[in-house]
């Protein structure tokens, strides 16, 4: 019988969290140095640069702050420090991360300069990073664990065993209770009509269909050809998957069979009750689990074929292969090899329960191959150019 | 040894598990029923590409997961190694 209690971090609000970082989070490009200066003056913390922030609108501009909000509330992260050009638009960040009840505190540039912010800043930071070194874990449930799931750099062993492996611990995970996510909206592409009718109500089929069909749209009106350039990548002919269609239906395996889901969240937004739900991401691994992240998912099950490395700062990426080649030639990237299905040694349900296994031991604090490689892809969306 | 895996019975294609010879005669398993099928392989068959279980005409379907994955562009024989040089997606 699998353990589903874990050690974790319960935070203020009693979402439950299984890293104890404190970020420090720049509201636009021009506060990546001063973050990135902190983060160096004090120990224990992490900058998370990203290249937007300015000038943006729209629904470009609350995707952005849903983002940035939804980074600094994830319950993976003990508090935050905030630094920004200019106060108002740092303080929407502030004052929404606050909401959570987490300690946070913006600063920001404009007539202080980047060295007097870095000193107050870095004071701050240094408060925050002893605080949360006296925080405990405590136990709670495997259930409490929102996990968000995509595949990458896939190949014809990822529809075959890692991404059924996927969807059997997925499966296994709504069962109990837990929060769970995918999405990679155009790369369903060919197995929609599947997709719909996995969805637990007509509503739920429904607006999956209209978030597919405005994507699908999107990417009809901006192709230059068929699309077969970069849908399926080079990695993916390469590993012998030949047409989107092929892909998508592996693609779905990650669902498993028997959970449906129960809506579709806008990207970064984050769901209200327990079951799978559909997100409306980009298939690019850095956006995706960006976004996963902001919504606050606290872990993430990533199957390979060929080898993606991907990381997040602040969502443990944990990675999976069942492709031979693969886990011999990169096994530094890989947590769990399940390519043993390939060779009729063990089942889809020993392997689900083995991908549990590690989940567990991930909460528990076991360090993911991409936290000790150092791969921190934070990527924001951008819907659109910056006015 | 099984050397590919087909993932549903009526699906047209086997994915290779390991590297297969041209002329061997491959040995490969059906995931659904656990039935063995054995295909001569015309081509070289790398690792997790795909190997024709029957012939397809031109325009035809490939059928895998049980589902058309895409338009037969150049006619391919049973045994022989199905990729984008004979298979095209219909969309986009």
């Amino acid at each position: 019988m699998r353990d589903t209690k874990v050690m974790a971090y319960r935070r203020e609000n009693g979402r439950v969290g299984i890293r104890n970082h404190v970020v420090i989070l720049p509201l636009d490009d021009l506060s990546n140095a001063a973050c990135e200066a902190v983060a160096n003056n004090i120990k224990g913390c992490k900058a998370i640069p990203h290249a937007y922030g300015r000038l943006q609108f729209g629904e470009d501009l609350r995707l952005f702050f849903r983002t940035m909000i939804g980074t600094g509330a994830n319950p993976n992260v003990a508090a935050v420090v905030v630094i920004g050009i200019e106060p108002e638009w740092t303080n929407i960040i502030v004052d929404g991360i606050a909401e959570t009840g987490k300690p946070v505190t913006g600063f920001s540039i404009e007539r202080t300069g980047d060295i007097g912010t870095i000193a107050k800043a870095s004071w701050k930071a240094m408060e925050y990073v002893q605080w949360a070194s006296e925080l405990s874990r405590e136990a709670c449930d495997l259930s409490d664990i929102w996990v968000s799931v995509k595949c990458g750099e896939s190949d014809t062993t990822s529809g075959l065993a890692s991404n059924p492996t996927v969807g059997n611990a997925i499966d296994k995970l709504v069962d109990m209770g837990a929060v769970c996510s995918f999405g990679e909206t155009s790369e369903i592409t060919g197995a929609e009509e599947v997709c719909r009718n996995r969805a637990a109500t007509t509503e739920a089929g429904d607006a999956f269909m209209e978030t597919f069909n405005e994507y699908n749209t999107f990417i009809n009106d901006n192709k230059t050809d068929d699309l077969s350039g970069s849908q399926p990548t080079k990695g993916n002919i390469r590993g012998g998957l030949t047409t989107i269609e092929e892909k998508a239906y592996g693609n779905l395996q990650k669902i498993g069979r028997t959970s449906k889901y129960i809506g579709v969240l806008k990207p970064a937004e984050a769901p209200d009750g327990p079951g799978l739900w559909f997100m409306d991401t980009s298939s690019a691994a850095g956006e995706a689990v960006t976004l996963w992240a902001a919504a606050g998912f606290v872990a993430h099950f990533f199957p390979t074929g060929q080898g993606n490395i991907i990381g997040n700062p602040i969502e443990p990426v944990i990675k999976l292969s069942a492709n031979p080649l693969t886990v011999e030639t990169m096994s530094e990237h890989i947590d769990y090899d399940c390519s043993a299905i390939l060779k009729g040694e063990m089942t889809l349900d020993q392997s689900g329960g083995n991908l549990l296994d590690m989940l567990v031991r991930t909460c528990n604090g076991r360090i993911t191959a991409q936290e000790v490689l150092g791969h921190e892809e934070f990527i924001l969306t951008k819907l659109y150019r910056s006015a | 040894m099984i050397q590919f895996l087909v993932h549903e019975k009526t699906d047209t294609v086997g994915v290779a598990t390991v590297d297969i010879q041209a002329g061997e005669t491959a040995e490969g398993l059906y995931m659904d029923t656990q039935d063995k099928v054995k295909v001569k392989s015309l081509d070289d068959i790398p690792l997790g590409h795909k190997v024709a279980l029957k012939d397809h005409p031109v325009d035809g379907g490939v059928i895998k997961y049980g589902h058309d994955i895409g338009k037969v562009v150049a006619g391919i024989k049973t045994g022989e190694h199905v990729h984008i040089h004979n298979l095209k997606t219909r969309r986009w």
